[in-house]
């Protein structure tokens, strides 16, 4: 099956910052994908090339097995981008906004989706208003409906929820696990860790114009490096554990494992050296700490497997 | 089709909306000079002979208006987009490069035109106007108007800020515009300075529109069209090149 996305080789830079270093990546489709990495990663660039809004140095990329550069017309039609500047044409209003937009993409007679889209976004009652008089959070429900005039297969969403309040978000998220539940592909970036690891079934993540890790959400909350077991003990740290202490609070000890595996050794190195233990937590990672420790451990930064098509 | 008929149906709303300021003030404007320089030259000046200056003007000006509103319709809705950063909504959709250039060219054609209208409506009751051939005096309007919708896309383009734009409008817009005959006829001017305005493409626009309600004009009215062909043709060209390598839009 073909790629919902396809990129090979992206490469990209602006002046003397190399923004994107040779990134290969496939999205498949239905996925719901999350798109990680810390501010100036990347992020946005992929997206923008992309969309058509930047032009890559070296390398390709495809939605739908259509070029987004020689192909361009067709690889539009099939994707739809909520840009993560909060723009807005300060001249129409909402629904004019979203004919408009419709018209682009050179449907003439699309009221019907326009109206769905609204009422599921949440606008029906600011169909007419003009888009200077709507707040930031229904500035960016327009964004959103505008990526999804066109029912477009693949929808990408550049941290879509940057300054939203709680409700809008869920109500967001509810809207766009439908339109996955329906057969699209969604692409997702975000700063919220949380919503990347309940929604995404698999995550990428850049650092510094470079993929560190790619796999299913599961797989890298599972990391065995980010495994950590607390323990409280009186006396020194037994010699044979201090390369994998990690932490050290008091007397309260945080050993860094490589699995469930270790988790007896440890112990048992313990009560080898007569420690007295007097508490044991075993610390499972949650996506946060994964992408801390991916971001700060560089010498330990998986390499990239070659993504499925 | 349908994405080109949105985007200058779209441009056209876009003055449209507010029209006060895109149509009612460039009337004003034209109609202040209109008075002051009939009040002061009205009475004394003749060109082509008989015809009073006031009546002269007239065609000028109303040429002036359209060329100067047409440039600014595309020019300075492209720079808004720019700088609010909503030129993303056309970017991301599959308009071809045509569409594009020519929907933004279309919506200045008419600014140009109905500002140039109005321009002609309001002073009918002041001034005795002769139409001697119509059809040439629409041909310059139009042509005249496209020209410069597309040099406003081309500076629209170009400028990544107001003040850049407003550059380009008052040193290369204005100027040539005020130098290519509007207020005379280049014959009264020295014959080095006729040989310049004839360098000023701008010249033929207001010569050959103005041979529309005169039938006399500085130039054979088919040599000016001729002109203005070629000088659309080379700024369409380069105009399609610059956004199909998207220049200054897309990164």
């Amino acid at each position: 099956m073909t790629a919902a996305i396809d990129i090979r080789g992206l490469a990209k830079r602006y002046g003397d910052v190399q923004a994107l270093g040779g990134v290969d990546l496939a999205v498949r489709q239905g996925e719901f994908f999350g798109l990680l990495g810390p501010n100036g990663a990347g992020k946005t660039t992929l997206i923008s090339i992309l969309a058509g809004l930047a032009r890559a140095d070296s390398g390709t990329a495809a939605v739908l097995g259509r070029d987004v550069v020689t192909q361009y017309r067709e690889a539009r039609r099939l994707l739809g981008v909520v840009p993560q500047e909060l723009v807005f044409d300060p001249f129409f209003t909402v629904r004019e906004t979203l004919r408009f937009q419709s018209g682009y993409f050179g449907l003439a007679r699309n009221d019907a989706w326009i109206d769905e889209v609204m009422h599921h976004l949440d606008l029906t009652g600011k169909a007419d208003a003009n888009m200077r008089a709507l707040s930031g959070g229904m500035k960016r429900r327009v964004l959103v409906a505008q990526a999804l005039v066109h029912r477009p297969p693949v929808i990408v969403l550049d941290e879509p929820t940057a300054g939203v309040d709680v409700e809008l978000r869920q109500g967001l998220w509810q809207f766009v696990r439908r339109l996955n539940a329906d057969g699209h592909t969604v692409v997702l970036t975000t700063h919220y860790l949380e919503e990347a690891e309940t929604l995404c079934h698999r995550i990428a993540m850049l650092k510094a114009g470079r993929l560190v890790a790619l796999d299913t959400t599961a797989n890298l909350v599972g990391r065995h490096e980010a495994l950590r077991l607390r323990v409280r003990f009186d006396g020194e740290v037994p010699a044979g554990l201090r390369a994998r202490l990690a932490d050290q609070n008091g007397t309260a000890r945080t050993f860094r494992l490589d699995g469930y595996g270790d988790v007896e050794p440890v112990l048992a190195a313990l009560r080898a050296s007569g420690c007295g233990v007097s508490e044991i937590e075993l610390v499972q990672p949650d996506l946060e700490d994964v992408f801390v420790q991916i971001m700060h451990d560089d010498a330990r930064a998986a390499q990239p497997e070659r993504a499925l098509a | 089709m349908i994405g080109f008929r949105t985007l200058f149906y779209k441009e056209l709303l876009r003055f449209w909306k507010v029209g006060f300021q895109t149509v009612a003030a460039p009337v004003l404007t034209t109609l202040l000079y209109l008075l002051v320089f009939a009040q002061v030259l009205g009475e004394r000046v003749t060109v082509y002979g008989k015809l009073p200056y006031t009546a002269f003007l007239v065609p000028g000006l109303v040429m002036m208006a359209m060329l100067q509103n047409a440039f600014a319709n595309s020019s300075s809705s492209l720079i808004q987009s720019k700088v609010t950063g909503n030129i993303v909504f056309v970017l991301l959709p599959p308009l071809s490069y045509v569409e594009f250039f020519g929907a933004y060219v279309l919506a200045a054609v008419v600014r140009g035109l109905v500002v140039g209208a109005g321009v002609l409506a309001a002073t009918l009751p002041f001034v005795a106007l002769p139409v001697a051939h119509p059809l040439w005096a629409a041909l310059f309007a139009l042509g005249g108007s496209a020209i410069l919708g597309a040099m406003g896309v081309l500076a629209g383009i170009w400028s990544e800020k107001f003040d850049q734009l407003a550059a380009f409008q008052s040193f290369v817009i204005v100027p040539f515009t005020f130098l290519a005959g509007v207020f005379y006829s280049i014959h009264s001017l020295p014959e080095l300075w006729q040989a310049v305005s004839h360098l000023n493409p701008f010249f033929y626009m207001i010569d050959g529109f103005r041979y529309g309600f005169f039938g006399v004009s500085d130039t054979p009215p088919g040599v000016s069209i001729a002109v203005m062909a070629a000088f659309f043709a080379v700024l369409t060209a380069v105009t399609l090149a610059l956004l199909k390598s998207g220049w200054r839009l897309r990164r």
